[in-house]
């Protein structure tokens, strides 16, 4: 593991990552290296395995072969205890936000501090309040995830993420479903996460104004692989008939119309 | 007659599955032991244990009556009327009590852990916990599978007791049998070791209720639908499992 430990080492990379569920191949010879510090937004149609891709960063999928390196370890062939101490130093906002229903929100941000630390009653009020405070909910803590809207639940989601001041943060989704305006909030937010904490971010998406507005480098899945990458700028003067396809959103003969189960 | 061997061979790798599942589960909930956390088991005592209080007194109560009232005329004819209270006693301790406590508990409780932890299952929250780097079985199943544990005695102590005074209310009143005659029999008929037993033979009923219930619910399928069916099966898998397991414990307790 001594040659990932140098600056310019990647964050996550993942080698030769294959992956099928019952016969059927989601991902192969997949490569991928995110960056210390940097946005890498995936985009690729619904299907093309971009969730799986996260799930395998954070072990809650085993490949069925290649090697998974987060911040220098090899997390494949880690057992759930030794996966829960990579794990405590990376957050995961879900698509569907995935509160905790039974609890408040500030139980919700709370959780994986009261988990894993010890820290007295009064100092993690203060951090519930300064993460809703930094996601706009502030005063909040004592509202229950169902009262709030689609919108909020993400908010609250991502500030559940970055309670635990983790190096890594995850996105599946952020923007799907909400209205512009909520978007434009939630990619702002991602960007000052990153700039205000200095995390890695991986985000999947099929929003390109948020892939465009929000990532230092964009990723392209289509077809089991990462089929280009590289920043906003030389995507878009891509001349991958898929990947221009993809960002005009015009229908032709390259990505077939289709829609695979389980999506 | 091929249909029937495949449909034959699928019921019988099912079985095998599911039973594989439940006793992996089991082991990995008894590792996770080491991490309990004795406030999330005080709170699911009370919150699965006290709603069943109600039901439960309420079939356990009739159902001694009934026994008194459907015994006492064939005792009679054998002479043996003041054996009543001895007979009441001996099956409420040893197989009444502990059974259909057991099925109330399948039914509410195991219910009710399906359904919560199915809900869970498909809203993302299981993988939100392991994302949060906490176990899912140390925080969901261990609390529960401990709690039922040590709660069904209780429950079933104070159905036997129920049981009894149905049995009793009817000896008096309706068949002819006098209170010191009822409670006679029954300190010269029952052992302590009755009574115990039973709370042993309740507790292993507990642990089943709690495994299955988690176990179907950690399976539930998405949807709303899902939910449903893993409930549904979660109950029917319980209480099968109970009557199977209260043949083989009561030959081996009550020897």
């Amino acid at each position: 593991m001594d040659h990932n430990n140098s600056d310019a080492a990647p964050m996550i990379e993942l080698r030769d990552v294959s992956m099928s569920f019952r016969e059927r191949s989601i991902l192969r010879n997949l490569n991928l290296a995110v960056n210390p510090g940097e946005i890498l937004v995936v985009i690729g149609p619904s299907g093309a395995g971009k969730s799986t891709l996260l799930r395998l960063m954070i072990g809650l999928l085993k490949p069925t072969s290649g090697e998974i390196w987060v911040n220098g370890q090899e997390i494949t062939r880690m057992d759930e205890d030794e996966l829960n101490l990579i794990r405590r130093n990376m957050g995961m906002v879900f698509q569907y936000s995935a509160l905790f229903d039974s609890m408040t929100v500030g139980e919700n941000v709370a959780f994986g501090i009261r988990q894993h630390t010890d820290m007295p009653e009064s100092q993690i009020l203060t951090v519930i309040r300064r993460t809703l405070r930094m996601v706009g909910l502030m005063g909040r803590e004592n509202v229950m995830p169902s009262e709030l809207s689609g919108g909020m639940k993400k908010r609250v989601s991502l500030a559940r993420a970055i309670a635990i001041n983790p190096k890594i943060v995850l996105y599946d989704e952020p923007t799907s479903g909400l209205d512009p305006v909520m978007s434009a909030t939630i990619n702002r937010l991602i960007m000052s996460t990153r700039r205000i904490l200095g995390v890695t971010a991986v985000v999947v998406t099929h929003d390109m104004d948020s892939a465009f507005t929000i990532a230092d480098r964009i990723a392209m899945m289509y077809d089991e692989q990462i089929i280009e990458i590289g920043t906003p700028d030389e995507f878009r003067q891509s001349n991958n008939s898929v990947v221009k396809q993809f960002i005009s959103g015009v229908r032709n003969n390259c990505i077939p119309v289709r829609r695979r189960a389980g999506e | 007659m091929i249909n029937l061997c495949n449909w034959l061979g699928r019921i019988i790798l099912d079985f095998l599955e599911t039973t594989g599942r439940t006793v992996q589960l089991l082991l990995q909930t008894v590792i996770q032991l080491r991490r309990i956390n004795f406030r999330h088991v005080i709170y699911q005592m009370a919150h699965l244990g006290v709603d069943t209080m109600p039901i439960i007194f309420m079939m356990i109560v009739f159902t001694g009556m009934v026994m008194v009232w459907q015994a006492t005329p064939a005792l009679a004819r054998a002479g043996a009327q003041s054996t009543t209270g001895g007979l009441v006693a001996l099956a409420m301790f040893r197989e009444l009590g502990p059974v259909l406590s057991g099925v109330v508990l399948a039914g509410r409780v195991g219910a009710a852990i399906t359904a919560e932890i199915g809900s869970m299952k498909v809203t993302e929250q299981i993988d939100a916990l392991r994302v949060m780097a906490t176990n899912p079985i140390a925080y969901l199943v261990v609390p529960r599978f401990v709690a039922c544990i040590l709660m069904t005695p209780i429950v079933v102590t104070f159905a036997n007791l129920m049981g009894i005074a149905g049995g009793f209310f009817v000896a008096t009143t309706h068949s002819n049998v006098g209170p010191y005659t009822f409670f006679y029999s029954i300190e010269s008929f029952t052992e302590f070791a009755d009574f115990y037993n039973g709370l042993i033979k309740s507790m292993f009923f507990g642990g089943i209720v709690a495994i299955v219930g988690c176990l179907k619910g950690m399976g539930a399928k998405e949807g709303a639908e899902g939910v449903g069916n893993a409930t549904t099966s979660s109950v029917v898998t319980s209480i099968v499992w109970i009557f199977v397991m209260n043949y083989f414990l009561s030959t081996w307790l009550f020897r």
